[in-house]
């Protein structure tokens, strides 16, 4: 990445976390309305 | 009235609506799916080194999706917020309060992919310049949105308590688009817009397109999935 290493994955890295933390969360909630 | 205008009305309804979400959730879900493997392959590997940025830039593909999502969603939010204030239906609440987080969530990406595109570029990871402080006030309108419907137990009230932050809070979003043209700003112009060609490399172009479809159909999917646990967990 060219020197940019950090800064390239440190956005895309919390972006997909993030991203999965919410879709977890969502699904755990689906779940839990389900029983 | 007519039938086909009854027809429309047909989904207003909390349990007819269920089962279209549901399945709404699954094309946008598979959708979303698609368009961020393209993306992220257009973006990552097909897309030029930048000519003055090197590799740095390639947090637009992330950044600039995220921040479009985070306006557009607002607006999207505060629309059916006003529906449900004007016409009383639960459901336009509902979709009001299933878009808040995703909202904040790609508010807050847009405003940590910029502080990190920030450091490399402009020597801070941050400024309070008329762009990111708008985009930041648009986080805590988000923030204060969730919060003020949390904190109201009657959920009609609450409903109405938020709709009314949410309309009020519209006026936010041209202030954060127009803000480059209006301040002086560390923060570049569109590099997009609808009225001439983006100013960019063709690859850069269609990876930024491709990762804001993703972003789209991942909203859509995460919205409809939470209006359905919301329905599930309110209407039984």
């Amino acid at each position: 990445m060219g020197g940019y290493a950090f800064y390239v994955w440190g956005s895309y890295g919390v972006t997909f976390a993030l991203l999965a933390v919410e879709v977890v969360q969502l699904l755990k909630r689906k779940r839990e309305t389900q029983t | 009235m007519t039938t086909q205008s009854i027809r429309w009305f047909w989904y207003a309804s909390p349990q007819t609506f269920f089962p279209l979400a549901g399945k709404i959730a699954r094309v946008c879900t598979l959708l979303a799916i698609i368009f961020s493997i393209s993306g992220l392959y257009v973006g990552l590997f097909v897309a030029p080194t930048d000519a003055t940025q090197g590799e740095a830039y390639r947090i637009i593909f992330i950044h600039v999706p995220a921040a479009w999502m985070s306006m557009f969603l607002y607006v999207v939010m505060a629309s059916w917020a006003a529906v449900g204030l004007a016409m009383n239906t639960r459901l336009s609440a509902m979709m009001a309060r299933a878009l808040a987080p995703t909202g904040a969530l790609f508010t807050f990406i847009a405003l940590w992919t910029g502080s990190l595109w920030g450091k490399p570029t402009w020597g801070t990871w941050w400024v309070w310049d008329a762009r990111l402080t708008s985009e930041l006030i648009l986080l805590f309108l988000y923030f204060g949105f969730i919060a003020l419907q949390a904190s109201i137990d009657e959920r009609r009230r609450a409903d109405r308590a938020g709709a009314v932050l949410a309309i009020v809070g519209v006026v936010n979003v041209p202030i954060i688009y127009y803000s480059v043209q209006w301040w002086n700003t560390l923060h570049q112009g569109a590099s997009v817009s609808f009225t001439r060609a983006p100013s960019m490399a063709k690859t850069m172009f269609l990876g930024m397109i491709l990762m804001a479809l993703a972003f789209w159909m991942y909203s859509i999917a995460v919205a409809m999935t939470r209006v359905r646990c919301m329905i599930a967990e309110e209407e039984r």
